[in-house]
């Protein structure tokens, strides 16, 4: 390895950019009024951030005495994470709903959180990735206090109190279970710990330690019964935040939890059968709960429960396949999540939440934002030929391939059910007609806007119709993680 | 059965699968919604003639597939992009791209709203059809089959009659819901044989039980395209509120791919499972002709009528598939065929009274022929035909499944019987109102006999009834070699197991 090992500088490139950005954003805020200055920073950042991520994908090295790891599997990453922050920054757009007097803040905040993700991409050791992964989550909190203040409504307030603390806590249960694993392998190093822990993993010291670690991030990817947060967070944070919330971080969840995960074989039943509990609770509770909203956020919300579920059949498999699937799907619902927030945040012309039958007409007031919603939509209900079918087959395939016949017939009893109120929104923008007093001038998008409906559009059926070198690349740099054992 | 590597290196059926879709995309940046239709009615003729050249490199005494693509796509998930026909698609995507171009035609005035994007969907729905029929890989044949759904949903949805969106979700709903089990069991066969190749599927020594779990998932999902009873309640929905292009569509070329399915993978993949429910498929197939029939006969409306008389012929479809004899299977593929020639016809020809009368009642409709005898004489042909009158396509069809029927079981044969008679009351009883009935009607003295286009229109339809009706050798020594290799494989596997 230490032959292949590119030079660290060059390695440490993209953390490098973005920290630039997150400088530069530093120093935009402390003027006042330079909301549109922050914007083209943060585009600039995330554009040269994707840029260097490709730049350096063949880059391997090894930094920091062991504990940040630079390979092809991060380096995917963080390109995935560069890319969602370029869509959630076009998508806040001018920020609304943000208070006027600390829009640039907002931008320089995005950006910090964004670097967690990026070192979390990286971290192979528990204290960074503790480090990253709480470096993710501040800023996110903050975000959603700075909704502006509607009058008669605090539930931005009451919305971010409830994602600290839910936070906090599942932080903690995570630390407590890192302590159980330390003491069982003695290093926080992952590599090693994984090694360490993979004879003793049938031991239940190993598994309550594994799952309480896994507790944070099943929290970030609000898995059942962990998503508590979730509806009233979406909801009462600002649009564009919880575009933010509903992607970048379920990236980050499934990459910690496949770091951990690897210390299981197949064999290890107690983990994949406590995994497939999961797995059904969150898609039942909500594909269940969201077939009654009205709100599309919640809505939003109460299908990202599901789909966290879904996402977790690819991990009960406990293997190579199960996790390329896993990652694969996550990386395809980011880019639908993203695609259903972009119409979102146009429709709601004031950054008010938007309930479903305000998208009546939406075919006549903006073609375009119809088809990136469909596109979006259809993906989520996991149709052909959107990436959300694919990266559902392959979930579905890795889950029967290790003989979970039960939990595969849920699933799909699962989609069947998430498909109707999916229905609802497509029944609303396609086949209704605004009533009376609605809105119905066109939507007139602003150029990024525009660019970025259709690059999404066209990744959504790209990645669900021609999947095979983001497969292949995911499946191999995997490999390289988890040496088999 | 290997797969034969087509001796040019043309992408034939490549291009006959996406030119539609590559239409679609040029119709996207045309601004006129005139051009718009020119277009798509240019592209479709195109890819309509295009298409025939198959004929000309079809060898129709094999039972290979021919025109075979295979190239890889996902490795990592173990799918090839392959493609192929054989005697059953070859007809099925000639129908397919023969038809689409008269959809075309029959929207031409009707649709005056955003006809640009109706087209679209069209083109796409045609590409996704295709494919379907030449998809040789059983995730490609899966994302074809779905992708059918959101333009023909979109279709019935947006285009549609009052009842639209009710029509339009429930179809999307029961086709979902029957497809979803499919997914399991194409990924239970991937892991037993380790390929989503559906000529490598056929014709293994799958366990029975096995056997019996897969024809289950195969079924529901069949069944429900096309329509069996008891799984027909979404179509007379979707039917009446589909935009005559959308009816048209989905009668002569969604249903058949029920039927496809039948024959493409219960027989060949699961021969077994089939011996084991074909008696069972046998009655609920002379349960929709029957059923079908006598609802048909308690219309009023003519679309409605047109709907379940489909009930009934895909009735006669499944049942002789499902015979398993010579005869009864030949005749259903017929039937299939037929159906999409006939019932289209039928479908533009409501149009054609709905334009005129504003109206799909029978009783409104009463009294046309007066006015319109051109159009009377289209309609005559068309119901003859649609009673499986002798000298029509569907006689022979009808006949031979019948005769396959008689062979097999002589009360099976009696009890399909009174399904004929009723055919021909429901029937004649629309010539008869609509051609000759109802003095009492309102005044129709304003109603026109149809134009140079709606002739140019019906004229096609009316050569294939004849033609198939006369001289059906042609087109069924196309799919015979084909038919007979997939009974062969189901004796074989039935001779297997009781030596």
């Amino acid at each position: 390895m230490s032959d292949a090992q590119t030079n660290s500088f060059i390695a440490f490139l993209p953390e490098g950019i973005l920290l630039l950005g997150i400088l530069a954003l530093f120093g935009v805020t402390l003027g006042t009024n330079r909301v549109g200055a922050a914007r083209h920073v943060s585009v600039a950042t995330a554009i040269a951030l994707a840029l260097a991520c490709a730049a350096t994908f063949k880059a391997e090295a090894v930094l920091f005495d062991g504990a940040y790891r630079v390979d092809a599997f991060s380096q995917w990453l963080k390109l995935v994470f560069a890319l969602g922050y370029l869509g959630c920054v076009v998508i806040g757009n001018h920020l609304k709903d943000i208070r006027a007097d600390i829009r640039p803040e907002y931008f320089f905040l995005l950006a910090t959180s964004v670097m967690g993700f990026v070192l979390l991409a990286g971290s192979v050791d528990l204290i960074t990735l503790v480090v990253a992964l709480e470096l993710s989550s501040f800023p996110l909190f903050l975000l959603i206090a700075m909704r502006r203040e509607a009058k008669g409504r605090r539930s931005q307030m009451e919305s971010a109190i409830k994602y600290m603390m839910f936070g906090i806590a599942a932080s903690g249960i995570m630390l407590f279970g890192m302590g159980y694993l330390y003491g069982l392998t003695g290093t926080t190093s992952l590599p090693l710990l994984v090694e360490r822990l993979q004879p003793v993993m049938h031991t239940p010291l190993a598994i309550t330690g594994v799952i309480l670690t896994m507790a944070a991030f099943f929290y970030k990817l609000a898995v059942f019964p962990f998503h508590f947060w979730t509806p009233d967070v979406y909801q009462g944070a600002s649009n564009e935040t919880t575009a933010i919330i509903a992607s970048l971080p379920k990236v980050a969840a499934v990459l910690l939890l496949l770091r951990f995960a690897g210390a299981a074989t197949p064999e290890a039943q107690t983990l994949a059968v406590m995994l497939a509990i999961l797995a059904i609770g969150s898609m039942f509770f909500g594909n269940l709960l969201a077939l009654a909203q009205t709100d599309f956020k919640r809505l939003l919300g109460f299908s990202a429960i599901a789909h966290a579920g879904y996402t977790l059949l690819g991990l009960v498999a406990l293997e190579e396949a199960g996790f390329t699937a896993s990652l694969y799907y996550v990386t395809g619902y980011l880019f639908m999540i993203l695609a259903c927030f972009t119409v979102i945040t146009r429709v709601s012309r004031d950054g008010a939440n938007l309930p479903i039958s305000a998208l009546a007409g939406l075919h006549k007031r903006s073609p375009l934002l119809a088809a990136t919603l469909l596109a979006g939509v259809f993906s989520l209900a996991g149709m052909p030929p959107f990436v959300g079918f694919m990266g559902k087959f392959s979930l579905l395939t890795a889950a029967l391939q290790q003989g979970f016949l039960w939990l595969v017939l849920l699933a799909v009893l699962n989609t069947v059910i998430a498909v109707y109120y999916y229905l609802r929104v497509v029944h609303a923008a396609f086949f209704t007609e605004p009533s009376g007093d609605a809105d119905t001038s066109p939507i007139h998008l602003d150029p990024a806007a525009r660019v970025l409906c259709l690059l999404l559009i066209a990744v959504i059926i790209g990645l669900g119709t021609v999947p095979g070198l983001f497969l292949d690349t995911i499946a191999d740099s995997l490999s390289s993680i988890f040496p088999p054992s | 059965m290997n797969l034969t590597e087509s001796s040019t290196a043309f992408s034939f059926l490549s291009v006959l699968v996406f030119a539609p879709l590559v239409a679609a995309a040029i119709a996207l940046v045309l601004r006129d919604e005139r051009r718009v239709r020119q277009w798509t009615l240019l592209a479709t003729a195109a890819i309509g003639v295009f298409s025939l050249f198959l004929l000309r490199g079809f060898e129709a005494s094999t039972a290979e597939f021919q025109f075979v693509e295979h190239r890889e796509w996902i490795p990592h998930l173990g799918m090839y992009y392959t493609l192929g026909i054989d005697g059953i698609s070859l007809l099925l995507v000639l129908l397919t791209t023969l038809i689409t171009p008269f959809c075309v035609i029959a929207s031409w005035t009707v649709v005056k709203l955003r006809s640009k994007e109706f087209m679209i969907c069209l083109l796409i729905m045609q590409t996704a059809m295709t494919g379907v029929f030449t998809a040789l890989d059983f995730v490609l044949f899966f994302i074809f089959w779905e992708a059918m759904l959101i333009p023909m949903s979109i279709l019935i949805g947006v285009w549609g009659g009052p009842g639209r969106v009710y029509a339009a979700i429930k179809f999307f709903i029961y086709t979902m819901a029957g497809s979803v089990l499919l997914i399991v069991a194409i990924i239970a066969l991937r892991l037993e044989t380790g390929t989503f190749s559906i000529p490598a599927l056929m014709d293994q020594p799958y366990d029975r039980s096995f056997q019996l779990w897969i024809f289950g998932a195969f079924f529901i999902s069949f069944a429900i395209k096309v329509p069996m009873f008891p799984f027909h309640t979404w179509l007379p929905a979707a039917h009446v509120e589909a935009p005559t292009a959308g009816s048209v569509l989905l009668a002569s070329i969604l249903l058949k791919m029920g039927a496809y399915g039948f024959l493409r993978f219960c027989l060949p993949i699961t021969p077994l499972a089939t011996i084991h429910f074909a008696p069972a498929i046998l009655w609920l197939s002379v349960a929709a002709i029957l059923y079908g029939g006598l609802t048909a006969l308690a219309q009023s409306d003519l679309k409605k009528i047109v709907a379940y008389s489909s009930v009934a012929h895909m009735g006669f479809a499944t049942l002789g598939i499902f015979l398993l004899v010579h005869h009864g299977t030949i005749g259903g593929a017929l039937v299939m065929i037929n159906h999409g020639v006939t019932t289209g016809a039928l479908f533009i020809a409501v149009g054609i009274v709905y334009e005129r009368v504003h109206s799909r009642d029978l009783a409104r409709a009463a009294g046309l022929g007066r006015q319109m005898p051109i159009f009377a004489f289209f309609l005559g042909i068309f119901c003859l035909s649609s009673l499986a009158f002798p000298g029509t396509n569907t006689f022979i069809g009808e006949f031979l499944v019948l005769a396959g029927a008689f062979e097999t079981s002589l009360i099976l044969a009696l009890a399909i019987v009174p399904g004929i008679i009723v055919a021909a009351a429901y029937n004649l009883r629309i010539l008869q109102r609509v051609a000759y009935g109802g003095t009492k009607n309102p005044d129709h003295s304003g109603v026109a006999d149809l134009g140079t286009r709606e002739i140019l229109l019906l004229t096609p339809f009316l050569v294939f009834i004849l033609w198939i009706g006369l001289q059906p050798g042609p087109f069924i020594g196309l799919m015979e070699a084909s038919i007979q290799n997939i009974l062969d494989i189901v004796a074989r596997s039935s001779g297997a197991l009781n030596p």
